[in-house]
């Protein structure tokens, strides 16, 4: 595009000389609005291209996180609790497998022992027990979970709490794994 | 497709009413801030006023300053506000400009100046301080409009500032009997510190002690 042959383009240079006499700079800093809004198509492929490397980017990164969590093996067993600490209704808090995750341990009835991750699964806020409901409640955007099985039931969470399997042994209570749930 | 119409500045014909400065802060797009400077020409000597909106030069000297390339001026001429985003607030603009119009707004850190009512004009609208002026030294209108109304100015949108011209949007009203290739600002400047005689020449300015001031202040 010509400056001088665009009619809406009306920037005189300071020594009223022609455009394309003047430093390249001036030519790169407009002043017309037009001009300086203009997306050049070099300008333009380049957005394209730099946004579609981010996506392939990002889809390699969440492989690799698979690969690393599959390398990583079977998680240890840990002990979180006594039986007896437990009545039925009640609820623990503990972190498993790593100190950073904080997970629940409820009680349903006297058979029915379940523990789940408390991250929320929209936003990672900690999910609060809502057990007279059968319910898992986060605060946060009022996400709500089956208490049973760790699925969605309300508000923006999709996908499921992850479960960490537990063995009971006599009286103490066990965490062996993590059960990630399907979506 | 409507008559273009132009921005008259009459300077004589002021009255010093403030009107135009209260208008101006009604504008929308200034955002409840007065944008037009109502100067005093000599007030030791004189009570007369000038009114000073932004001329819209060809080559915008507050843009060609700017570091932070926030001053731009729209596809009809008109040289907006410093935008938002780009304004650093450095000052450069308010110093560089010849006429003195842009102003720093420190609250804001944002750079406001007159965008000729910007809302206004581009619905064909006056602007604010052109609708108020009960005298009309600020007038907006049509060329042959201004013809019929002041047989005896001429306007004129040629201006000298030292070695710098600036063509601008906004029409000043001369003497129609004593036509300038510009309007040398600076010449009474140049003139009392012993220039050469060629830019003197070149003056509107007779014997008039109103003129010659206003003249000075704007040279200031």
């Amino acid at each position: 595009m010509e400056p001088e042959l665009d009619p809406e383009l009306h920037t005189v240079p300071p020594d009223r000389g022609a455009m394309l006499d003047q430093p390249k700079w001036r030519q790169d800093f407009p002043i017309d609005t037009p001009q300086d809004s203009y997306v050049a198509r070099r300008e333009f492929t380049k957005f394209l291209g730099l946004t579609s490397l981010a996506f392939v980017v990002g889809q390699f990164w969440i492989a690799l996180q698979n690969l690393w969590r599959r390398a990583r093996g079977k998680l240890p067993i840990a002990s979180i609790a006594k039986l007896d600490e437990l009545p039925v209704g009640s609820v623990k808090v503990f972190h498993y497998p790593t100190p950073l995750d904080s997970a629940i341990l409820i009680r349903l009835d006297a058979d029915n022992l379940l523990a789940f991750s408390n991250q929320c699964t929209h936003l990672q806020c900690p999910v609060l027990p809502d057990l007279e409901k059968g319910r898992l409640h986060c605060p946060c955007h009022r996400g709500y979970f089956d208490a049973r099985s760790g699925r969605p039931l309300a508000g923006p969470p999709r996908r499921p709490l992850p479960q960490i399997t537990l063995k009971i042994d006599g009286s103490s209570i066990y965490a062996t794994g993590i059960m990630l749930g399907e979506t | 497709m409507p008559v273009e119409k132009y921005f008259f500045i009459d300077p004589n014909r002021c009255i010093g009413c403030r009107s135009c400065v209260e208008a101006c802060s009604e504008c929308d797009t200034h955002k409840g801030h007065s944008m037009i400077h109502l100067e005093y020409v000599d007030r030791a000597v004189s009570p007369q006023t000038l009114p000073v909106v932004c001329m819209h030069c060809d080559s915008p000297t507050c843009a060609e300053v700017c570091p932070a390339d926030a001053i731009k001026r729209t596809a009809d001429g008109v040289v907006q506000t410093a935008r938002k985003p780009r304004c650093i607030a450095c000052n450069n603009c308010v110093l560089a400009c010849p006429f003195g119009v842009p102003k720093m707004n420190s609250n804001f850190e944002l750079m406001m100046k007159c965008d000729m009512c910007y809302d206004r004009t581009a619905v064909n609208k006056n602007p604010m301080c052109a609708t108020v002026c009960p005298s009309r030294a600020l007038h907006f209108g049509t060329w042959d409009e201004m013809e019929e109304l002041r047989p005896r100015s001429l306007p004129q949108n040629r201006f000298r500032f030292g070695m710098q011209e600036i063509h601008t949007k906004v029409y000043m009203m001369t003497p129609r009997d004593l036509p300038v290739e510009y309007l040398d600002v600076a010449a009474e400047l140049s003139e009392s510190s012993g220039a050469d005689a060629s830019v003197s020449e070149n003056k509107i300015i007779g014997d008039d002690p109103m003129l010659d001031g206003l003249f000075r202040l704007e040279g200031a």
